[in-house]
């Protein structure tokens, strides 16, 4: 199974890879979803949904359908 | 050459970047807020003094995240961007970037720089850099942005005189633009080129990209042989938006450093908080609590001295004027007229300082975050949240603010529902109603009843609301892709200044605005009210003496008999008798039929028509209108008029009511259609009444 930001799990950061540009808004393109850039989940909401993250800098949440779109590739280097 | 004409000068910038509060730095309150001509975009433009003389006009221009346009309030920036003729056109733009969120702000910055405007750099929030742990090398990133930079904190008023400097000088700064657009796609771009030689290449690739209108080419001309499928395009938008981050990140890779280890985050913990399952509603709720207490306890010492104030100015005004119709109308039509408009300022006030101090915080995304799920159970987005609190306030601005919802049925459906919660217009009435009905005691020693039941009806505003978006999500069959995405602002500590001025434009144009329709149906209600057909206006005097041969009325009982017959049987007595019919199984007489009927265009004139109404033919202008209320009794069945049931029927039937033409209009506007304001007025009036009818029945 892919890894995508929905499975992402609280305090995990992970690198980008991949999605279909069809499924994203361009907003959040342009607010830093890129591949190659970094994501952190900072928050979940109550319910389970939507999503508190940190991409590049840029604070935003989206909601869980979005980031089943979007592939990730766990980093795990805990200095 | 020596030109007298203003500096144009356009601010442009993300949301949360302080746009607005560079803005009031550099104007201060020499502001004028309109609307785009034809739709209903928030124009605010100021005038500043420059060095050397200069005046600039300053544009403030609706925050946005890129060129790449998504609402209507983001179009108008690309529009007026892309259009050298309009007035308005800046001579220079200046980008407001948040030294927190250089790189993200930058893209804007690149997407400006492309279209060869000259561009100063505005980066702001300067004093947190320390505290962040920030440098910047400014000589560099002004060598690489080829730009001008100032840094400054709007804030705490640093750099904003060396702004004003660039400002004067923008001769000097370079439109070299930032990313060259044939690298995005060169065969595509070169063929652009060679077939729109003397057009902007940029500028070019914007028009074929959005919705705009662009007054010196024929879009149908470019899109007839560079058109792409909407998937290419937006391929092609994602290769730009990478580029220009290639870009950025270079730039600020040589010219930022940032030391996390000196960073202090306060954010995580105030969100965990904040956002936490539990306590994040319970804080919610809380400042909910006090927000609506503290409108009805705080605003009765100032609202209760300026409805004795209009009494006695009233009194005045017929004693020192010389006796007549004209002075009736002064005495009794106008200021009264206006003085049930002014009672209402504090708590107007109060309530657009929450709303800004909520939104300026930050606390206001944590809302949506927060509210998300369960809004969308009822059709509704997170996003939905701000329409509705904002809403408490006008119904106007809110349904303007659902724009940034990107899917269209939630959008539509917040649209729908948001008049149901409680604006300040309503306020009056529900003020002046609670005061007459409801004791002024405490319960448990802190709450005050009076508040309390103000809070219910707020509570009842947003049930409706609620209620009826669950419904309209079971009935539209509107499918479409649900985007959400949503900035997570730093918190920030209020600022007063931007705060007051917010309140001091905000109430002055609700004044204003409702002042001008009260004033003109006061006037017209004094005369419907002082004039009348027939013998029974007329002859009132003579028939009442003659009525009463046998045992003499004395002068006070035969004025107070005289005037009342005058008003039964004026032009708006005899209106308010034939629709009594139909108002009295709510529970109203013919008094409350005309007030309800003539804030049938705006409920806040319901107060100034009962004070016109009552003040006519009352000899005894001293008296506050509040108690001319409690004193009306009901000649038919001996209670008062304003009694319990009869009062909690018209604060419902006020609660669900649509009546605000401006509303109406705003709704066909957005949602480009008569059929749903239609549908908002024909629901909630039946609504209303048939609400209002079963409450008074139980409780009478």
């Amino acid at each position: 199974m892919k890894t995508t930001i929905s499975s992402l799990k609280k305090g995990e950061k992970a690198r980008i890879e991949a999605f279909d540009v069809e499924s994203i808004p361009l907003k959040l393109l342009e607010m830093g979803c890129l591949p190659g850039n970094v994501v952190e989940l900072l928050q979940i909401a109550p319910f389970g949904d939507p999503l508190y993250l940190n991409i590049n800098g840029c604070h935003l949440a989206i909601r869980l359908e979005t980031a089943r779109e979007i592939e990730v590739t766990l980093i795990n280097n805990e200095a | 050459m020596k030109s007298k004409k203003n500096i144009n000068v356009a601010l442009i910038g993300n949301p949360n970047t302080g746009k607005t509060s560079v803005f009031n730095q550099l104007t201060g309150l020499n502001q004028q807020v309109g609307n785009y001509p034809g739709i209903t975009v928030e124009k605010k433009i100021g005038f500043c003094k420059l060095p050397n003389n200069i005046k600039a006009n300053i544009l403030d221009l609706p925050g946005t995240y890129s060129l790449n346009a998504s609402s209507i309030d983001e179009n108008v920036v690309i529009e007026l961007l892309l259009n050298k003729n309009d007035k308005l056109f800046p001579d220079v733009a200046l980008v407001i970037t948040d030294v927190e969120n250089l790189k993200r702000n930058l893209l804007l910055f690149t997407q400006i720089k492309d279209l060869e405007i000259p561009t100063i750099l505005v980066i702001n929030m300067a004093d947190r850099m320390k505290y962040k742990g920030i440098t910047l090398n400014i000589p560099l990133l002004e060598d690489k942005l080829k730009t001008k930079i100032a840094l400054i904190s709007s804030r705490k008023g640093l750099g904003i005189e060396a702004l004003k400097d660039l400002i004067v000088n923008y001769k000097t700064v370079s439109t070299e633009p930032c990313l060259n657009s044939s690298s995005i796609d060169p065969v595509y771009f070169d063929n652009l080129r060679k077939t729109f030689p003397n057009q902007l290449l940029y500028k070019l690739w914007l028009v074929i990209t959005q919705d705009v209108n662009f007054l010196n080419l024929d879009r149908k001309e470019i899109h007839g042989s560079f058109t792409k499928s909407h998937s290419d395009l937006k391929r092609l938008q994602q290769k730009e938006t990478i580029k220009r981050y290639q870009f950025i990140n270079d730039v600020l890779k040589e010219g930022q450093q940032i030391d996390t280890a000196n960073a202090k985050d306060f954010r995580s913990k105030l969100d965990r908080v904040l956002t936490h399952k539990f306590w994040g509603y319970v804080i919610f709720f809380l400042i909910l609590s006090v927000i609506f207490q503290s409108i009805f306890d705080w605003s009765k010492i100032p609202m209760d001295a300026i409805d004795q104030g209009f009494a006695n100015f009233s009194a005045l005004a017929n004693e020192k004027l010389p006796p007549g119709v004209l002075t009736n109308l002064i005495a009794q039509g106008i200021i009264p007229g206006i003085g049930g408009i002014l009672i209402f300022i504090p708590q107007i006030a109060f309530l657009f300082m929450f709303i800004s101090i909520l939104e300026e915080s930050g606390y206001m995304s944590r809302v949506v975050f927060l509210m998300d799920k369960i809004m969308r159970r009822f059709g509704l987005s997170g996003k939905s949240v701000v329409p509705l609190i904002s809403g408490t306030a006008c119904a106007i601005p809110a349904i303007m603010a659902t724009r940034n919802i990107e899917n269209w049925k939630e959008r539509l459906i917040t649209i729908l529902v948001t008049p149901f919660t409680t604006c300040s217009a309503r306020l009056p009435v529900y003020a002046i109603i609670i005061a007459l009905v409801i004791p002024d005691e405490y319960v448990l020693g802190i709450i005050n009843l009076q508040g309390l039941t103000l809070m219910l009806l707020y509570l009842i505003g947003f049930g409706s609301a609620i209620f009826s978006a669950y419904l309209l999500n079971k009935v539209l069959k509107i499918k479409g892709k649900t985007y959400f995405v949503i900035e997570m602002p730093n918190y920030k500590l209020p600022l007063f200044k931007n705060v007051f001025i917010n309140v001091i434009e905000k109430t002055k144009s609700f004044v204003f605005g409702a002042g001008k329709i009260i004033l003109a149906i006061s006037i017209i209600l004094w005369f419907l009210a002082s004039n009348g057909p027939g013998t029974n206006f007329n002859n009132a005097e003579s028939q009442i003496i003659a009525r009463n041969q046998l045992k003499p009325l004395s002068s006070v009982a035969l004025e107070t008999a005289v005037a009342s017959q005058k008003l039964e049987n004026s032009y708006i007595g005899l209106m308010g008798k034939s629709i009594e019919p139909v108002i009295s199984p709510l529970g109203y007489d013919w008094k409350i039929g005309i007030a309800v009927i003539s804030s049938f265009a705006a409920r806040e004139v319901f107060v100034g028509t009962l004070a016109t109404i009552y003040s006519v033919g009352d000899s005894d202008n001293e008296n506050t209108i509040k108690n001319k209320m409690q004193a009306e009794i009901n000649p038919i069945t001996g209670d008062k008029v304003f009694n319990f049931a009869s009062g909690v029927s018209l604060l419902l039937f006020y609660a669900f009511a649509m009546q605000c033409a401006s509303t109406l209009a705003i709704t066909k506007k957005e949602t480009n259609s008569w059929k749903w304001p239609l549908a908002q007025l024909i629901f909630m009036s039946s609504l209303a009444y048939v609400v209002a009818l079963v409450t008074y029945q139980v409780l009478k």
